[in-house]
């Protein structure tokens, strides 16, 4: 029985610049259920991490929602007034971002930017709250909390700041946490760690997740279902293992396609996807993805499409669909970022071992 | 490679231009008001300047053209008088031409507010390299040193070396060179210090690049922007001192108009006729700002975390 | 800091005897030779000048400044100390105004950033630190006191006001000197608070703050200021440095008799201990200011401590 936490209909947020509107949020409408962790993921500049600020209302200037609503258990964040978005804020739903470096007050001690996050909405005593930092210092796996809730945010490595931010999201017992990038900033034995923290805590405390990323790994271990956006726009969404086993967007295609997996067979290539991301403040006329999609026709150039119902709830936004395209197109559309020798020494590469990472530094 | 049935291998649109750095610090600078004005203001300043000294007879070019008078021509007749169409701006205690003056002060404070910069440059930006690159020692004595400089009350060491060699521009040119040099040291051995970190610059050393092509190729582009903004702010400050300087009694000399002396004759008839101190007042003010303003937006239009 | 003032005292006693001129030149009349050479023995000017140098260096060391060339008899400690009041209180009270205005003035362009009051504030604050001070003194007293006066058409002169009796022992006409002396290094601290803070509030973490709920004026006291305020204290070292040269200028206009005065009066007079005492002086407080500043920092931004 999926109750609706976080319903965002038709939002659209806009930046009103010098050179002109740039429309980075254009018409989103996503839901997340209680306790389950949806994937939003696309490139930089997609919109996604506008929409995750947009839900909060952080949107920063010259930004701002021009329409649409979100709704967070029926209550509209759009028409909240101060005192009520203040106390929504990292209480109903709470955000972490992308770099914990620079996503913590650096002149202030970590262990009391915890306990603020708290004391903020008063549901807990200042002597409470210096309690609670500690457990949850040591929920995240903080080695030596108790001596660590003095120290300073640079005396604190990357994944353990990324672990602070983490129990500074979680202290309040937040319905829905946002994760904006969570392991983009780390090293990559720490993001397998950090990505079993997540999975833990998800499974301990129940919290719904709305996870950000570009990463499409991490949106297999740890996504029930996943949004793909394209220029402020959604262009598919669907439970995880659909999309993966058929993704219907070229672009959604070409994501999965661009990254090594280590079950597929060897002799599969690696796809780029050609051309940068596109201007949003000039975008393309039609659908904004043709300029760089294998498999455009005519239609996508001047006709932009809608959502449909591509599959058991899933949806895509494209006039061509993958299942309709032939396979030799397909085939010939995998073009090689592999020279023919470096293909052949990854064929003699044992497939890597994914254990569990320990935890600690 | 591999083609493909609408594999879109062009791309029908203009993707934006990467302008360089320069082009783009240029449209942005552009955009300031401020700035351009400011810019607008000190060339004109720089034209009347040249104007008053060129040809090199008294009033210059501007006296030729009878825009003005003689600054140097008393007329006991037409002391402290008010702006007339003869004399725009009056006249002052000895009954000379205000405007010419004014005019003929701007060569003064220019001319020694830019081009002590180039002394400032040579100074610091050699003390500011050397320390950054060699490091250890080197560094730690230059530093010393600096920290010497930095504990000397500016003026205090201004006013005793023009009093030790005499108040004349050299003197005063040089006095406000060595001691405004600092901030630019400090300055130019920080990018010293954070280019020689970079990993590209270690390999460069490593393949055996001599030094100077190190300098040319990376440290320059990277640093001109502070460096330029840091001189840029510091013709003001030159100004400032110079004028402070003949204010005081020590800089300039009559007759020679430098702004500051024309204050401080004024200073003398405040009561009785104040446009004395007021105009050539302005007219320091108005400099000094335009080269404020040309400084921010220089700041500004170079800052590389504005490029969006 | 000792070395510091060693050079200092170095650097100037050789730019000193550099000038032309004796401290016997200026008196208006020509004193005999037999008269010059006398003087000189008493005051040991006539040994070689690395001798004259180490024996100040040694006088200096034991508080010893001798005594001034001008003023027979009397020693340059003395002088300095009956000056010193003036200048103290021209200049702190300068400084406990300017801190906060500066400050205040900064945080309030930046949180409202593109409107009317960060116009103004900045645009006055711009023209202010480009207008030479003397020139800012001189303005505010045709401005206050010819231009009130005519106003009023009367003999209306500004009192340039001061504090009341028992709390300004020295009797001391305050407003346009500590206006002209504080108006430059007020305008300098607004901007840099300014540009500061907005920096400031662009960074990850004020965001963070926000996303935690918490209440504005923390956000902005505990995030905001805490970092933003950091490279404001590193300024006041030199903007104390600052207050003490404008110092000679603003006492000059306003006649205050204190330390920036005489030291101007001395150097014309080629009265070298005055001209020693007094930069010792001023290098001393300057370089001690550095040092307060420096161990403030300490303090202020944890991540400079060694751990």
């Amino acid at each position: 029985m999926a109750q609706t936490l976080l319903q965002v209909e038709d939002l659209h947020t806009q930046f009103f610049t010098s050179r002109g509107v740039v429309r980075a949020v254009d018409g989103v409408t996503l839901h997340v259920d209680a306790g389950e962790t949806l994937g939003v993921v696309g490139e930089s500049g997609c919109g996604k991490t506008m929409t995750a600020l947009s839900i909060l209302r952080l949107v920063p200037d010259p930004g701002k929602i021009t329409s649409g609503r979100i709704l967070f258990r029926g209550r509209d964040v759009t028409k909240m007034d101060d005192e009520e978005i203040r106390e929504f804020r990292g209480n109903d739903v709470a955000m972490i971002f992308q770099d914990p470096m620079t996503s913590l007050n650096p002149v202030t001690k970590v262990g009391f930017q915890i306990e603020e996050a708290m004391t903020a909405h008063d549901r807990f005593t200042e002597k409470l709250a210096k309690g609670r930092v500690v457990e949850l210092l040591k929920r995240v796996r903080v080695p030596a909390a108790e001596t660590r809730v003095k120290d300073y945010p640079h005396q604190f490595s990357g994944g353990m700041r990324q672990r602070a931010m983490i129990a500074m999201g979680l202290s309040n017992e937040p319905a829905l946490l946002i994760a904006d990038e969570p392991t983009t900033a780390l090293d990559v034995t720490v993001q397998a760690q950090i990505i079993q923290l997540m999975k833990q805590l998800n499974r301990e405390l129940g919290t719904a997740m709305m996870l950000i990323t570009h990463n499409m790994a991490l949106v297999a271990s740890l996504c029930q279902r996943v949004v793909v956006m394209y220029a402020g726009r959604i262009v598919e969404e669907g439970p995880v293992e659909q999309i993966f086993k058929s993704p219907q967007h070229p672009y959604t295609w070409s994501l999965l396609r661009s990254v090594p997996r280590v079950d597929e067979a060897r002799k599969d290539r690696l796809v780029s996807i050609k051309g940068l991301p596109p201007d949003l403040l000039n975008p393309p006329p039609g659908c904004k993805f043709h300029p760089r999609c294998p498999f455009v026709i005519d239609r996508c150039k001047v006709e932009e499409p809608e959502l449909e119902e591509v599959g058991l709830n899933q949806t895509a936004r494209c006039w061509v669909l993958m299942r309709n395209v032939k396979e030799e197109d397909i085939d010939a559309a995998k073009q090689s970022a592999l020279s023919r020798d470096a293909a052949q020494k990854l064929k003699a590469v044992p497939p890597a071992e994914v254990g569990d990472g320990s935890a600690g530094r | 490679m591999a083609s493909a049935v609408g594999v879109a291998a062009q791309v029908d649109w203009d993707v934006p231009e990467q302008t360089g750095l320069w082009q783009d610090a240029w449209v942005r600078f552009r955009r300031n008001k401020l700035a351009v004005a400011g810019l607008t203001l000190v060339v004109a300043l720089v034209i009347i300047a040249l104007g008053a000294r060129l040809p090199a007879t008294p009033g210059g070019l501007w006296k030729i053209l009878h825009l003005t008078g003689d600054p140097f021509q008393q007329n006991v007749i037409n002391t402290l008088a008010a702006p007339t169409f003869q004399h725009p701006m009056g006249t002052d205690i000895l009954g000379r031409d205000v405007l010419a003056r004014v005019l003929y002060g701007s060569s003064i404070s220019l001319s020694i507010g830019i081009i002590v910069q180039f002394l400032i440059l040579t100074i610091g930006g050699s003390v500011g390299m050397a320390a950054g690159y060699f490091g250890g020692r080197m560094d730690n004595l230059l530093m010393r040193f600096t920290d010497i400089m930095y504990a000397f009350p500016d003026l205090l060491l201004v006013l005793v070396f023009v009093a030790a060699f005499g108040p004349s521009f050299w003197s005063i040119f040089i006095a406000i060179g060595i001691t405004n040099w600092v901030g630019l040291a400090r300055l130019v051995r920080g990018q010293v210090l954070s280019i020689k970190e970079k990993e590209y610059v270690e390999a460069a050393i490593m393949t055996g690049s001599s030094p100077i092509k190190l300098i040319l190729k990376h440290l320059l582009p990277n640093s001109l922007g502070p460096v330029i903004v840091s001189l840029t702010f510091g013709i003001p400050a030159a100004i400032f001192t110079e004028a402070a300087l003949s204010f005081l009694g020590i800089g300039i000399r009559p007759p020679e108009p430098s702004w500051g002396v024309m204050i401080e004759d004024g200073y003398a008839a405040i009561f009785a006729d104040p446009s004395l101190v007021i105009f050539p007042g302005i007219a320091v003010a108005l400099t000094m700002l335009s080269f404020t303003f040309i400084g921010d937006g220089l700041r500004d239009a170079l800052d590389p975390r504005m490029r969006r | 800091m000792i070395p510091v003032l060693f050079f200092v005292i170095l650097i100037t006693f050789v730019l000193m005897h550099q000038a032309p001129g004796g401290p016997w030149d200026r008196e208006g009349r020509q004193l005999s030779p037999a008269v010059v050479n006398n003087l000189n023995i008493k005051y040991g000017l006539d040994k070689p000048l690395p001798t004259q140098f180490w024996l100040y260096v040694w006088g200096a060391a034991h508080f010893d400044f001798g005594d001034s060339l001008q003023s027979p008899g009397q020693h340059v400690s003395t002088l300095l100390l009956e000056s010193w009041p003036y200048t103290m209180t021209l200049g702190a009270v300068t400084f406990v105004l300017l801190v906060p205005i500066g400050i205040g003035l900064g945080v309030i362009a930046a949180m409202r950033q593109n409107s009317i009051a960060d116009y103004s504030a900045i645009g006055f604050a711009t023209v202010t630190a480009s207008t030479p001070n003397f020139v800012v003194g001189l303005f505010l007293i045709i401005l206050l006191s010819l231009g009130l006066n005519r106003l009023t058409g009367g003999t209306f002169y500004l009192p340039t006001g001061g504090l009341p009796e028992p709390y300004n022992p020295f009797q001391l006409q305050l407003i346009m000197p500590v206006i002209t002396l504080g108006a430059l290094p007020t305008a300098f601290i607004a901007r840099l608070t300014r540009s500061s803070t907005l920096e400031t509030l662009r960074q990850d973490y004020v965001r963070t703050a926000w996303a935690k709920g918490l209440k504005p004026r923390l956000v902005v006291m505990r995030h905001v200021l805490k970092n933003s305020l950091i490279p404001v204290v590193t300024a006041l070292g030199p903007t104390f440095a600052f207050l003490v040269t404008g110092s000679f200028i603003v006492e000059t206009v306003f006649a205050i008799p204190g330390i920036g005065r005489s030291f101007v009066t001395s150097i014309e007079s080629r009265d070298y201990t005055m001209i020693l005492g007094t930069t010792l002086l001023y290098a001393g407080l300057i370089a001690l200011m550095n040092l307060v500043v420096d161990v403030l920092y300490v303090f202020i931004d944890p991540r400079v401590r060694l751990t």
